[in-house]
């Protein structure tokens, strides 16, 4: 049976990397006495996948892993039994059950939403998020960006990657391609946002945040947990 | 276990961006202690003065920990020594040493507790001490310090760093902790200063304050006297030792860290203490007489332990597990309970017998896994020097079961520079690596999983405290190198050299630590003078500097050789005479004799030799007379 969990992270879990996510979350599951499922072998190791990596300094209310159970308690009480045996920063949002058909966790990956912040004291004077923002994609027929890949760098237009925008004066919500096909950071952007007002921002002057990781079917973009259901 | 009053991180997200491995330094983790300090009168902060991956492995802390966070009004955190990137951005920015529960910083706590497990630590104590902003040297600290605290292995010769501690808890550290505690708020209550709480704590069995001790030195350089300084000050500090091993603190919530220890699984303390008595082995001594955890508390704490943490493997630990008298029923416990349950079973190193060998093959992958042995010596003769039992016979039987079992890798620990050792003993260990190639080729082909792969390590011998081997004479580093060379020109020699692999360890940080072993208070200056000079991380490689070091050496004054390469008189007074491990020096003697007449002194065991630890009522000779 196939589980899907969402969770976020916050705060100082942010510092956790990918890796050591992984072995915490595998380590939770124990924990919590979820029925995992496990690989066979002399080290058999429990079947789970991640949706898509978070980098070490984000932030994410909307992470995803695909686990396979052999049997399992209610939603609500995977979650609750979850959460008693989490650390502070890190919740489970959802825990629902998957069609066996369905598709997994990474390879469905197609989108995702971030929010930009300008961490404190590092905000340009005067400066409006949004309207800049929209000044920016308004006025460039491409945004050109050197993609980094594992051999090379190549020139690439991002702009039909930025599906949507939406915001304040101080902060920017943002919808970019996600996934192994065309992955898009979001530090990509504020890169060329800021080549293009002429803003050279200090370090981490930007604070991200993951917010929803979306699957594409005929109706569009959905968050990956709707492609589940509550275990009642 | 969600939050209500918002951690706040000592180190801003830039720092801790801009460093390796931030996790280190977040705390948070599963199983971390919170209390409201509001309800907490005593804040303790223990220390294991090594990066957090070290320092996060070590069970003593674990159990101290839990210990003290049981302990009504006292709250305990932890620190770890900074790595070299964040400990340079802590000095530039001045940003004082925190604990990582509340993040705040030690220098506010009642007590810095530290954790001295190897000497090549001893100048990360000095940068804990700093960055904390704490005086290095003991006498120079005033009321608003906290009160810095020495215990581990390290401890039973304390005084190369007797300058730069307020107190050393000599012994196991579930005994006596909360008395010391009792002490401190009273003397507070009281309105005593720091010197009436210091005089108070001399007075409790175990603990060692070493400003209220006088040292005077012989011309030649040698100990004349160590003698209390004031009235009421006892004369021997008397090791402490948990008895019911089976009814005592241990930690059923184990911390679980976020990054990868070096330990990532649950430990289980299966017995303290020992009954082989390898003549070269400290801990061998120091922590008779053995004592076993009674089997069902071990089964109940393993279960607790595993469900607590979710860790995926357990492991058991002890000096020599093979000595453990339930150990079949514990490993066959295990097995039952947790194979195939995704919980890996990491095995001691075993004595190699039929049953061991049936046990491994169950739980690991015998094409992966590698037989260990540490006959520590190269000759028979030479083992029967050190007191080691393990024979040729042992281990090529030990062996020749497991080849045929499937296994085709073997690890071989040995040491050089032993007392007595000849070019024979050193050349020995080339051949008895060459029998066990041999011995494998003894297989028919057809049966053979592959090639045979040996690989032989040697440690360079060095005498420590209350071992039989305190009065030896250590080589010079050119000497350990030369014995090295003819161990390795050896290999080169064999038939099977090319199955074989030889290493050593490093030389002149094995010249140090030995300096460090047996040194006393006058070397706290060279100590000093290394770090001041930029030393720290000595026990790793990467940062060992062995220049500073004897810069630091020739500035102190200190003759080097003194203290390693010297052989000692039957009779001097040693520094570390004065405490009491319950195992007697003339034992040590009688031991040290019979180690140059190559004489084997049985296993506590098969006879007690009256080594003088019976006297704690416990330990396998006790318990067979009573």
């Amino acid at each position: 049976m196939k589980i899907r969990i969402k969770f976020a992270k916050r705060g100082s879990l942010k510092f956790v990397g990918h890796l050591d996510t992984m072995r915490y979350f595998q380590k939770l599951i124990r924990r919590a006495g979820i029925d995992i499922a496990y690989s066979e072998g002399f080290n058999p190791h429990q079947k789970l996948s991640f949706a898509q990596p978070l980098g070490v300094g984000m932030l994410s209310e909307g992470e995803y892993v695909d686990i396979e159970v052999n049997s399992t308690f209610s939603s609500r009480e995977a979650i609750k039994r979850m959460n008693d045996a989490n650390v502070d920063d890190l919740e489970i949002l959802s825990y629902r059950r998957l069609s066996d058909n369905a598709g997994n966790a990474m390879a469905s990956v197609a989108a995702a939403d971030y929010m930009i912040e300008l961490r404190e004291g590092k905000r340009p004077v005067s400066f409006d998020f949004l309207r800049e923002f929209t000044l920016f994609i308004n006025s460039s027929d491409k945004i050109t960006v050197l993609k980094e890949t594992k051999k090379s760098q190549i020139e690439t237009d991002i702009k039909p990657y930025i599906y949507k925008f939406g915001g304040d004066n101080e902060k920017l919500t943002i919808r970019l391609s996600c996934g192994s096909v065309t992955n898009i950071k979001p530090e990509l952007v504020m890169e060329a946002f800021c080549k293009y007002i002429n803003f050279e921002p200090p370090p981490f002057t930007f604070i991200y945040t993951r917010l929803e990781v979306y699957g594409i079917n005929d109706k569009g973009y959905i968050p990956l947990e709707a492609f589940g259901d509550d275990i009642i | 276990m969600n939050n209500n009053t918002e951690r706040r991180l000592a180190l801003s997200d830039e720092i801790l961006l801009s460093i390796d491995k931030p996790a280190r330094y977040i705390g948070n983790e599963v199983n971390m202690a919170r209390k409201n300090l509001k309800d907490i009168d005593v804040r303790f902060c223990m220390c294991f003065p090594d990066v957090y991956e070290i320092g996060m492995s070590h069970l003593g802390i674990q159990i101290l920990y839990d210990m003290f966070n049981k302990m009504e009004g006292v709250y305990c955190e932890r620190v770890y020594s900074p790595w070299h990137d964040l400990d340079k951005i802590m000095r530039e920015r001045h940003i004082p040493l925190f604990a990582l529960e509340t993040q705040q910083p030690v220098k506010d706590f009642d007590f810095l507790g530290i954790t001295i497990q190897y000497e090549m630590c001893y100048t990360n104590i000095l940068q804990i001490l700093d960055l904390s902003g704490i005086p290095l040297i003991a006498a120079e600290r005033d009321e608003t310090s906290p009160i810095v605290i020495g215990g581990g292995p390290c401890t039973y010769n304390p005084e190369p760093i007797a300058e730069f501690f307020d107190i050393f808890y000599i012994g196991e550290g579930e005994t006596r902790y909360q008395q010391l505690i009792e002490c401190y708020r009273k003397n507070r209550d009281n309105g005593g200063s720091r010197e009436d709480f210091l005089r108070m704590a001399a007075k409790l069995s175990g603990i060692y304050v070493p400003r209220f001790y006088n040292v005077s030195y012989n011309e030649d350089g040698t100990l004349k006297s160590f003698t209390p300084a004031e009235e009421g000050i006892p004369k021997t500090i008397k090791k402490e030792i948990v008895m019911d091993v089976s009814n005592t603190f241990y930690p059923d919530k184990p911390l679980v860290p976020f990054i990868r220890a070096t330990q990532d699984r649950v430990v289980l303390e299966i017995q303290r203490g020992c009954i082989r008595g390898c003549r070269f082995c400290q801990a061998g001594m120091i922590y008779r007489p053995v004592r076993e955890r009674d089997v069902d508390y071990l089964k109940s704490m393993a279960k607790k332990m595993l469900e607590s943490t979710g860790h995926d493997e357990i492991s058991l630990s002890s000096l020599s597990s093979s000595d453990y008298s339930k150990l079949n029923e514990l490993l066959l416990f295990l097995i039952e309970e947790y194979k195939g349950k995704g919980v890996n079973i990491s095995l001691p190193s075993l004595r190699v017998d039929a049953f061991s060998l049936d046990i491994m093959s169950k739980v690991q992958d015998v094409r992966k896994s590698s037989l260990t042995f540490a006959p520590e010596a190269g000759s028979q003769r030479l083992r029967n020097v050190i007191n080691k039992g393990l024979t040729e016979e042992n281990i090529l039987t030990g062996c020749g079961l497991a080849f045929k079992g499937g296994w085709n890798k073997v690890k071989l620990y040995f040491m050089l520079g032993l007392p007595t050792e000849t070019r024979e003993d050193m050349e020995g260990i080339a051949l008895l690596s060459e029998k066990i190639a041999e011995k494998y080729y003894e297989i028919p082909k057809s049966e053979r999983n592959s090639k045979i792969s040996i690989t032989a390590s040697s440690s360079f011998f060095i005498p420590k405290p209350f071992t039989p081997f305190q009065w030896a004479s250590m080589c010079t580093k050119e000497e350990f190198l030369n014995r090295a060379k003819v161990v390795n020109d050896k290999f080169k020699e064999m038939l099977n050299k090319k199955s074989m692999k030889y290493n050593w360890h490093e030389a002149d940080v094995s010249v140090i630590e030995g300096l460090l072993a047996r040194g006393d208070r006058r070397v706290s200056r060279v100590i000093l003078n290394a770090y001041n000079s930029g030393c720290i991380y000595d026990a790793w490689g990467d940062s060992f500097v062995n220049e500073k070091w004897m810069k630091a050496v020739l500035d102190a004054g200190i003759d080097l050789y003194f203290y390693t390469t010297r052989q000692r008189e039957p009779d001097e007074l040693f520094p570390w005479d004065f405490i009491d491990t319950g195992v007697s020096k003339s034992f040590l003697r009688r031991e040290w004799e019979r180690a140059y007449k190559e004489q084997v002194t049985p296993n506590c065991r098969i006879q007690c030799s009256g080594c003088g630890a019976k006297a704690f009522g416990g330990g396998v000779c006790y318990e067979n007379t009573n």
